[in-house]
C-alpha cells in the first residue's frame, strides 16, 4: 500500500509578533515547525500501513530548501521516503498552484492508494490544498476525517462537521484531510532519528523533474494575488468602569437598557 | 506576473490610467508608461481595447472576462431549512451587487428544496436557480461539485460566494479548481474596489495576527468562502420580488463512487454559538470548572449561551464546542460578555461580528478592555454574581 502525505513547514504562529511601528510580521527568531495537523496525517498513514500489512509512506513537501528538516522529522517519526519539491519557479504559489505542483509530483510516484493531508495549515488556514489536489488527480475526497479504516479494499471515514458525524465509504485511490482529534502523533525515537539521516531515501525534485508546465506553478500559476496585508484594526475604545463593582454593574445594566439590548 | 506596455500598439487613450488602483501609469508623449508605483497587479490589462498591455503570465488565450456579470451565492441548506450562512451571504451579496449595479442570484442545490426559493428572495435574491436531484441529498462532494460547477458555467457570474462551513470548505476548492479560477478562503470582509471593480477579499492569516486583502484580477468568477457569523443578513421581506428558474445538470456515474453510510447527529447538549444572540464567555481568569457556574448563571439570567477562550477549553474546564475565536466559533451576538479573557487577537477574531461587547477583567490594560464597549475593571468573581442579580432585578422591574 502506497500512502502519500503532503506536509508543510510553517512558522509557529504562537510566536508570530507584529512590529508595532510598521505593522508588519516579525518572523525573525520564529521557529519553523511541521504544520501540527500534518503530524496527525503522518500518524494516520503509519497506522494504516500497519493495518494493511505493509507498504510505504512517502512524505512530500513543496517549499524552500530548509523544509528538508521538516521532512527529516517525519522520516524520524516513521515515514519511509521523503521528497522535497524545491525550485524558485514554485515560489509565490497560491493554493491552486501549490496543489498543481503536488499533483504532478504524485503522478511521478506511480500507482498510489491514498493521500492524507492535514485539514489546514496554520499559516494560511485555507484548507484548500487537499481538495484542490484531489480535483487535479480526479479522485474522491473526504475532508475533516476523525477516523479512518480499511475495509475490504475501500476506506471507511468518519467526517466531523457542523455537529454531525458523516460516515463515508470511498473507493481507492482517494484523498483524506485529517483532524487533530483523529490520533496522537508518535514521538520520533532515537533510532528513528538516525535512520532519518542515514538510511532513508530523501530526494529533491525541481519543476522539470515533475514535468509541470511553468505557467501553472508559482506566482504565474496563481489566480489570486495579495493586494495588501495589515494588522487588524482595534475596535474603538468604549466606557471604562472602575471602582465600586455594584456601581459599575448598575451603570452597565442601565447602558444595556438605553441601547435596547435588554 | 509582469506587466508591460507595447508602445507601438498604445494609442494614448488613457483608459488604463483610470482603472489603475496605484496611480502607476503616466501618459507621456501620448503613450502610457508604467512608473515605479506599479505592483504588476494586472488591473489595467483588460482596460486596453488595443491589446497594448501585456501580462507575461503566458496562460494562453485570456478568458473573456466581460462575459461574466452578476453576483451569485451558494444557498447551503441544513436539514429542511436554509443554513444561517446562506442568508448572511445574501446580505453581503446584495451590497456587492448594488455597488456593481448587477443582479444577485442564489444557487439552490439539493432534493425537494424548491420551497426554500421564496425564502432566498425574501432575504435579498433577485433570482434563484434551482437544481433538484435526488442524488444531491445528503451532501456529497462529487455530485455537488459537478452541479455547482455547471450552474456557474451556465450563469457566468463575476462573483461567487460560498459559506466557509464544513460543506462550503469541502466543496468550494474543487469547484474553483474545475473552473481554474482563484478562491480566497474564510473571508471576513468583502468590498468592491473603486475603479477596477474587483472584489477585495479580506481574511485573517497567521492565526489572526495579520489581515490580508486578496484579489483575483484575471480569472472569473472571483470566488470566496465567507466565514459564518460575520456578515449580516437582511431582515426578511416577503414583498421582495424575484424569479425562480430550474437548471439542468448532468451528474455522472463516477460522481457517485462515495457512499454515505450513516449520518450521526451529535445528540444532547449541542451548543450553537454561531446563532446565539447573547453570549457570556469565560477565560483563564475564571480559574476552574467550578468558576464556570457563575458564568452559566449569568448566561441563564440573560437567556444566552456560554462561550469560552481557548485557554479555558485547553485547561479542560469546558468542552471544545464552546470555544470562541480563530480556531473556535465566529459569533455575532447582540451582546458578548467576556469574563477573565485577555483578548488575544485569535479570540478577538471570533467576536468581530458582535454588536456590543462587555469585558470584565482585573487588568485595565488587557487588550479586551480596548475592544469593549463597556469595560469593567474588577474581579469577575465579584462582578459576575452582582451582574446576574442586577439583571434579574431589572427584568422583574420591566415585567412589573
Ligand atoms: C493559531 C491559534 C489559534 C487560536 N485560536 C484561539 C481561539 O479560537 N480562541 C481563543 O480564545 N484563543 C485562541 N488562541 C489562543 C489565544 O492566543 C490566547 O492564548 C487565549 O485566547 C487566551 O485565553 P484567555 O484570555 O482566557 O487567557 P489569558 O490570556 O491568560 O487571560 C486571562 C485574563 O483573565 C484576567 N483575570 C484573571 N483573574 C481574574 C479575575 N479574578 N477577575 C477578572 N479577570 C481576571 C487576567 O487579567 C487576564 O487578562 C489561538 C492561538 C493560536 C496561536
Ligand atoms: N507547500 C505544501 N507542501 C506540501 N503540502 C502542503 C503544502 N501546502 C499545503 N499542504 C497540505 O495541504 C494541507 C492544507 O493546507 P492549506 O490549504 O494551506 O490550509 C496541509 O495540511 C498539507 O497537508
Amino acid at each position: 500500500m502506497l500512502i502519500i502525505v503532503p506536509i508543510k513547514q510553517v512558522p509557529d504562529t504562537n510566536d508570530v509578533r507584529i512590529d508595532p511601528e510598521t505593522g508588519t510580521l516579525i518572523r525573525e527568531g520564529v521557529p519553523s515547525i511541521v504544520n501540527p495537523e500534518d503530524r496527525h496525517a503522518v500518524e494516520m498513514a503509519l497506522v494504516l500501513k500497519d493495518q494493511a500489512g505493509g507498504g510505504k509512506v512517502v512524505v512530500v513537501s513543496m517549499g524552500p530548501p530548509q523544509a528538508e528538516i521538516a521532512l527529516r522529522e517525519m522520516l524520524a517519526m516513521g515515514a519511509d521516503e521523503a521528497i522535497l519539491l524545491s525550485d524558485r519557479a514554485f515560489a509565490g504559489a497560491d493554493t491552486l498552484a501549490t496543489a498543481c505542483a503536488l499533483a504532478h509530483a504524485v503522478r511521478q510516484l506511480g500507482q498510489y492508494d491514498l493521500i492524507i493531508c492535514g485539514r489546514q495549515a496554520i499559516d494560511g488556514d485555507t484548507a484548500q490544498v487537499g481538495p484542490q489536489l484531489a480535483e487535479f488527480l480526479q479522485i474522491p475526497q473526504a475532508t475533516y476525517a476523525q477516523d479512518l479504516r480499511l475495509e475490504g479494499g475501500k476506506i471507511r471515514v468518519e467526517r466531523a462537521v457542523e455537529g454531525e458525524v458523516q460516515v463515508l465509504e470511498l473507493p481507492l485511490p482517494a484523498l483524506v484531510t485529517c483532524l487533530k482529534e483523529a490520533n496522537k502523533p508518535r514521538i520520533p525515537t532515537l533510532k528513528g532519528c538516525i535512520g532519518a539521516f542515514r538510511e532513508k531515501p530523501f530526494q529533491v525534485w525541481n519543476a522539470s523533474r515533475i514535468k509541470v508546465p511553468l505557467e501553472q506553478i508559482g506566482l504565474k500559476g496563481s489566480p489570486t494575488q495579495v493586494r495588501r496585508t495589515f494588522t487588524p484594526p482595534p475596535r474603538g475604545q468604549g466606557i471604562v468602569l472602575t471602582g465600586d463593582p455594584q456601581q459599575a454593574v448598575q451603570t452597565l445594566v442601565q447602558t444595556l437598557r438605553e441601547k435596547g439590548i435588554m | 506576473m509582469a506587466i508591460s506596455i507595447d508602445k507601438n500598439l498604445c494609442v494614448g487613450c488613457g483608459a488604463c490610467l483610470k482603472v489603475c488602483p496605484y496611480d502607476a501609469i503616466d501618459l507621456i508623449d501620448r503613450k502610457a508608461i508604467l512608473n515605479d508605483s506599479c505592483v504588476h497587479c494586472g488591473a489595467c490589462v483588460d482596460s486596453c481595447k488595443f491589446k497594448a498591455i501585456l501580462s507575461q503570465a503566458g496562460e494562453g488565450p485570456r478568458k473573456d472576462l466581460s462575459e461574466y456579470a452578476g453576483v451569485a451565492v451558494f444557498a447551503e441548506t441544513r436539514g429542511q431549512g436554509l443554513a444561517k450562512v446562506a442568508t448572511e451571504l445574501l446580505g453581503c451579496g446584495r451590497a456587492l451587487a448594488d455597488t456593481r449595479k448587477v443582479g444577485l442570484t442564489a444557487f439552490l442545490l439539493g432534493h425537494r428544496i424548491q420551497g426554500l426559493a421564496k425564502d432566498l428572495i425574501a432575504h435579498g435574491a433577485d433570482r434563484v436557480v434551482v437544481v433538484d436531484d435526488p442524488r444531491l441529498a445528503p451532501f456529497r462532494t462529487a455530485p455537488f461539485a459537478r452541479a455547482l460547477t455547471s450552474v456557474i458555467q451556465q450563469q457566468k457570474p463575476e462573483i461567487v460566494l460560498i459559506g466557509a462551513s464544513g460543506i462550503g470548505r469541502d466543496l468550494a476548492p474543487r469547484v474553483a479548481n474545475r473552473l481554474k479560477t482563484g478562491l480566497t478562503a474564510d473571508c471576513t470582509g468583502l468590498a468592491i474596489e473603486e475603479g477596477s471593480g474587483l472584489l477585495l477579499q479580506t481574511r485573517p492569516a497567521f492565526g489572526g495576527n495579520v489581515m490580508a486583502t486578496i484579489v483575483c484580477p484575471h480569472h472569473r468568477p472571483q470566488m470566496s468562502t465567507v466565514r459564518p457569523g460575520v456578515m449580516k443578513p437582511l431582515p426578511r421581506d416577503d414583498h421582495r420580488q424575484g424569479t425562480i428558474t430550474e437548471a439542468k445538470v448532468t451528474i455522472k456515474e463516477t460522481d457517485l463512487r462515495t457512499v454515505v453510510r450513516e449520518v450521526v447527529r451529535l445528540a444532547g447538549k449541542k451548543v450553537d454559538l454561531s446563532e446565539a444572540t447573547v453570549i457570556v464567555s469565560g477565560g483563564r481568569g475564571v480559574g476552574g470548572a467550578k468558576g464556570f457556574e457563575g458564568i452559566r448563571d449569568l448566561a441563564e439570567a440573560l437567556g444566552g449561551q456560554v462561550g469560552a477562550s481557548r485557554a479555558a477549553v485547553e485547561s479542560g474546564w469546558i468542552e471544545h464546542d464552546h470555544q470562541v475565536g480563530q480556531t473556535g466559533k465566529s459569533v455575532s451576538p447582540r451582546l458578548y460578555i467576556a469574563c477573565g479573557i485577555s483578548g488575544a487577537i485569535q479570540h478577538l477574531a471570533g467576536i468581530a461580528g458582535a454588536d456590543f461587547v462587555v469585558a470584565v477583567n482585573r487588568d485595565a490594560q488587557a487588550p479586551i478592555m480596548k475592544a469593549a464597549d463597556v469595560a469593567i475593571v474588577g474581579d469577575l468573581h465579584q462582578v459576575v454574581p452582582l451582574l446576574a442579580a442586577e439583571i434579574r432585578r431589572a427584568r422583574k422591574e420591566n415585567a412589573a
